[in-house]
């Protein structure tokens, strides 16, 4: 029994070995384009609420972490052959995307996206919206049978707004909103209750760093200070 | 960078301007100039070896040989560049990985494709884990040379292989009847009097070569495209000091004059280079210059 005990502790500990080792620093990916959430900064360094959080999260779990910026399209390939490994991009949770990689729980609760627009009385149903492409926003609009046009970046959506290839953008309200008010763009009233929160991004054969990172969400949850880093940046709802 | 940068509204326009174009960012801008014209200086001569290499297996009286030439024409000019750019950078990058990783950890027993996933061990992983970013940077930038020597060297391959059927047979058949092995042949007959066969194909080559490096950005590297962009874009006073509208056409005109300037140059350079390579060739060129000599 005390040999059984001995080598189950030996396997704990080689497992755990191995995973610090590979682990030893965490390559964290996200787009670099999608303020408040994720931006490049005037020093050229990526900021926003998910650099804080994730900075938050790597102390908490003590992971080396490091910063690296991926286009949109190709963020989920990229993950899952290596190259990165997590993503922390403003990434709703959904099923197409939690057949192919994993979820933390998540980080911020599901919110309504909005529409951004020239024309405050504009009708959606029937209008040419505006979404980045491979978005949640992009599948809503595609699944109503209106018209779509897509875009790799967001900032490309909301051009397509103000030169008129497009009626509106839907997009998140926290990236949609500085932008209301300038050159006459709106905010609609109306607004779609899509997505299941956002969450960190991981392989689905990376299950220790994700009960880690679960962890060190759970733990800023209980003590407020994910609430509190959510309001500063003003990026969605709080818990 | 300057002193007076710290409080930007309260500067006057020149000085708001010149801290403006000194943030972290920008040089991030500057760089990625510098990045092209390296990758371009490297891709060019490799993109030629792997042209030259093509254009000679494709000729080769070696049939195995000759059939591997052609494949590789072939095929690699058929596929679209995207495609190869976004499938065929994650392949080849798995491909080196699946081979440290069978030399580097024979006793390894989890499959390498769990699902999606690609897993090998953590001494095989390119580069290590661990390594720092540069380290990450350099070896994102190798593969895309090594990307783009393969895209456009099948392209080479045909415009050299063209080059070498061109040369007058006259040519050879003289060398031959002066005691000159096939190798001999090709060296000193062939291989100089093809440049200048080729040149016009291989300048249309580099210009398409200058204008594909935005494809940087899908194999990750950040060229001067991806940062015109993201700096161009408006950007709110809540993310920056210096925050402005929609600025993205004054990039793309820089981005604009750039492109011209450099391609003009090439011009003038390709257009030297004609000329001396035309000096002494039985071509209508060739004997238009003796004539002006004499």
């Amino acid at each position: 029994m005390k040999k059984l005990m001995l080598s189950t502790a030996i396997a704990a500990f080689a497992a755990g070995a191995a995973y610090a080792e590979s682990h030893s620093v965490v390559r964290m990916g996200t787009e670099g384009a999608y303020p408040p959430w994720n931006f490049i900064n005037d020093a050229g360094e990526v900021d926003g609420f998910e650099r804080e959080l994730g900075d938050e999260l790597c102390a908490r779990a003590e992971l080396t972490c490091e910063w690296v910026t991926n286009e949109w399209d190709s963020i989920i390939p990229n993950l899952v052959s290596g190259n990165y490994d997590t993503i922390i991009a403003g990434m709703s949770i959904t099923d197409e995307r939690d057949e192919v990689i994993d979820f933390t729980q998540a980080y911020t609760p599901p919110d309504p996206s909005s529409y951004l627009a020239m024309d405050a009385g504009l009708d959606v149903t029937g209008a040419v919206i505006a979404a980045q492409a491979a978005t949640i926003q992009a599948a809503y609009v595609a699944e109503q049978g209106w018209t779509l046009v897509e875009f790799p970046t967001p900032e490309e959506t909301v051009n397509a707004v103000r030169n008129g290839e497009a009626d509106a953008v839907l997009a998140d309200k926290a990236y949609l909103e500085p932008f209301s008010g300038q050159d006459g763009l709106v905010l609609l009233e109306r607004s779609e209750m899509i997505g299941g929160g956002v969450g960190v991004g991981v392989r689905e054969s990376d299950g220790e760093l994700k009960a880690a990172l679960d962890a060190a969400i759970q733990s800023m949850k209980d003590d407020g200070s994910l609430n509190a880093l959510i309001e500063k940046w003003e990026v969605a709802s709080t818990w | 960078m300057f002193e007076f940068c710290a409080e930007p509204d309260t500067l006057g326009r020149i000085q708001w301007l010149s801290c403006y174009l000194t943030t972290g960012k920008h040089m991030n801008f500057y760089w990625s100039f510098l990045t092209v014209l390296v990758l371009l200086a490297i891709t060019a001569p490799t993109a030629l070896l792997f042209g030259f290499g093509g254009a000679t297996a494709a000729r080769s009286a070696f049939a195995p040989l000759r059939w591997f030439g052609k494949a590789y024409i072939a095929i690699v000019r058929g596929v679209p560049d995207i495609a190869f750019f976004l499938f065929f950078v994650i392949a080849l990058d798995q491909l080196f990985e699946y081979i440290r990783h069978r030399i580097k950890c024979p006793d390894w027993v989890d499959p390498i494709w769990q699902g999606n996933d690609f897993i090998v061990c953590t001494a095989a992983k390119l580069p290590l884990g661990n390594a720092p970013q540069w380290v990450h940077e350099t070896y994102g930038f190798f593969l895309a040379v090594l990307t783009f020597a393969i895209v456009f060297g099948a392209f080479a391959a045909n415009v050299l292989y063209g080059a070498m059927q061109a040369v007058p047979r006259a040519q050879l058949e003289t060398a031959e009847a002066y005691g000159m092995s096939r190798r001999q042949v090709f060296r000193r007959i062939l291989v100089p009097q093809m440049w200048l066969y080729a040149l016009p194909g291989l300048s249309n080559l580099w210009m398409i070569l200058i204008k594909a490096t935005p494809l940087l950005f899908l194999l990750g590297v950040e060229d001067i495209v991806y940062w015109a962009r993201e700096l161009g874009g408006s950007i709110n006073e809540r993310f920056t000091d210096y925050p402005h509208g929609d600025w993205r056409i004054w990039y793309f005109l820089g981005l604009l004059i750039f492109y011209l300037a450099f391609t003009r140059v090439s011009e003038i350079a390709f257009d030297r280079l004609t000329r001396r390579l035309t000096h002494g060739q039985a071509t209508i060129g060739g004997e238009a210059m003796r004539k002006a000599a004499t």
